[in-house]
């Protein structure tokens, strides 16, 4: 049953264990999103690249990804981050021992899922750009990191943000799963508390506000971010 | 990488296949079939109805489907009046809890998904419906739910393969589909990539299946887009 006086803060209650755990949420959800676009970049551009092989692989990335679940991307990592970064290592020569913390591992397959849906909000965001946009800066003798940096990827981002919008409240609610991984974050930390107080009502529905208050404020910065982006745009009013 | 694990794992996670597909094709026709009238309430003029229908959406999309099927599995249990109603005799079984928190998922994005193709029907079909005297059940039986379900096919591809891949998270309340025994094999022998790429590939089968379904379906109800030889 519901039990408010749980949700005190202090040693009596859980509210200020719930509280940090909200606020890991929210960091391994922005590093989360940080890899994610990060790589997502150089995904984007291996996928609108010339070059067959990184075309083809830049595509297999994102179809594998979409179409596996999110649960069985989290246990590679979990199960196979360390000994794959070892083995790395190894190449390198050496040969010590290495533990990824969970914080890392949760990051690193939150990212490399979101990535994968960055990636495809890009390209679409690359195709509403007019290619006469390009040409005319290289004819203007502008350098190839100039265009892109001073050209396209500002209207890049201003045509992905309502899909990255999304693709955050996707890697928010995603970064629940990574409870799994043992990382103390608000879903772990329900299930803990709920486990000991007996009482999984009362937690799972805080949790559940937690997200709530999360993806709607969230949503709302998104919202501004995309006035702020389409303040010079031409309107019929 | 070991070949032969990959095999034995590909035989062991092919178990779990019934399961997950049982788990997809339940709560998915379900999900559609409430969907319909939860969509269509959506759009009504009764405020009232229309905004519960919004706040249960909101809240369901606001929230990962992970909390929802543990307050569904942990704590449902631990209302009295539920162990002691009719609803216990479901509600016992884990895949039924399973399967209850897919649907109530799945309903609320079919919801929107729906919504929208409710809404891109145009102003004009609904007034030429009503010009030929057709009545509000042919009108919507006829014309305005099947154009609106074939907007929706492309948003609603994507909730099927969502769906899909939603499956493997029942895994953590104790139900051995694939992704369970991907995880117990993971456990056991230490070899996380072979079991990863048996079960990946597996998914990724169901997933491209789903697609040429949805693609057939898209070629089938747009008749005016095919390209006549």
């Amino acid at each position: 049953m519901l039990r408010f006086d749980l949700l005190i803060f202090g040693d009596a209650g859980w509210g200020d264990e719930l509280l940090i755990s909200s606020l890991m949420t929210i960091l391994v959800s922005l590093s989360a999103m940080g890899l994610g676009v990060f790589i997502a970049i150089f995904v984007t551009w291996a996928k609108i690249s010339n070059n067959i092989l990184l075309k083809i692989l830049a595509n297999f990335y994102t179809t594998v990804i979409r179409g596996i679940p999110e649960l069985l991307v989290i246990y590679l990592i979990f199960f196979g981050g360390s000994s794959s970064i070892m083995y790395v290592a190894k190449i390198f020569g050496y040969y010590g021992y290495i533990e990824l913390n969970a914080f890392t591992m949760g990051t690193i397959s939150i990212g490399l899922i979101s990535a994968a849906y960055s990636t495809e909000v890009f390209r679409g965001a690359y195709n509403t750009i007019n290619k006469g946009q390009a040409e005319a800066a290289k004819s203007l003798g502008l350098s190839k990191l100039y265009i892109f940096l001073k050209v396209l990827a500002p209207q890049i981002l201003k045509h992905a943000l309502p899909g990255l919008g999304n693709v955050w409240q996707i890697t928010l609610k995603d970064t629940a799963l990574i409870s799994v991984t043992g990382l103390v974050e608000i879903m772990r930390q329900s299930r803990i508390a709920s486990n000991v107080s007996h009482s999984p009502l009362t937690f799972f529905l805080s949790a559940a506000l937690l997200y709530l208050i999360l993806t709607t404020f969230s949503s709302k910065i998104f919202n501004k971010l995309e006035d702020y982006s389409n303040r010079n745009n031409l309107t019929a009013l | 990488m070991n070949f032969e694990l990959i095999y034995n794992n590909f035989f062991i996670i092919i178990t779990g296949l019934d399961e997950t597909l049982k788990l997809v094709i339940i709560s998915l026709s379900l999900g559609f079939f409430i969907s319909i009238p939860f969509a269509l309430a959506r759009v009504s003029s009764i405020k009232s109805l229309s905004v519960s229908i919004y706040c249960y959406v909101f809240v369901i999309r606001g929230t990962p489907l992970l909390v929802q099927i543990y307050l569904i599995y942990y704590g449902l249990g631990t209302i009295e009046y539920v162990r002691e109603s009719f609803l216990w005799i479901v509600l016992r079984d884990p895949f039924y809890c399973g399967i209850l928190a897919l649907v109530l998922n799945t309903v609320a994005y079919t919801t929107e998904i729906f919504r929208g193709g409710i809404q891109s029907v145009t102003k004009g079909q609904v007034e030429s419906c009503k010009s030929l005297g057709m009545g509000r059940i042919a009108m919507y039986r006829k014309i305005i739910l099947p154009c609106a379900f074939r907007q929706a096919l492309p948003g609603y591809g994507n909730e099927m393969i969502l769906m899909v891949k939603s499956t493997s998270l029942v895994s953590l309340i104790t139900i051995m589909e694939m992704t369970g025994l991907a995880k117990n094999i993971m456990y056991k022998n230490y070899a996380p990539v072979e079991a990863f790429l048996a079960a990946g590939s597996i998914y990724l089968f169901i997933n491209f299946l789903v697609v040429q379904f949805i693609k057939f379906l898209e070629w089938k109800y747009n008749p005016h887009l095919r390209i006549n030889v």
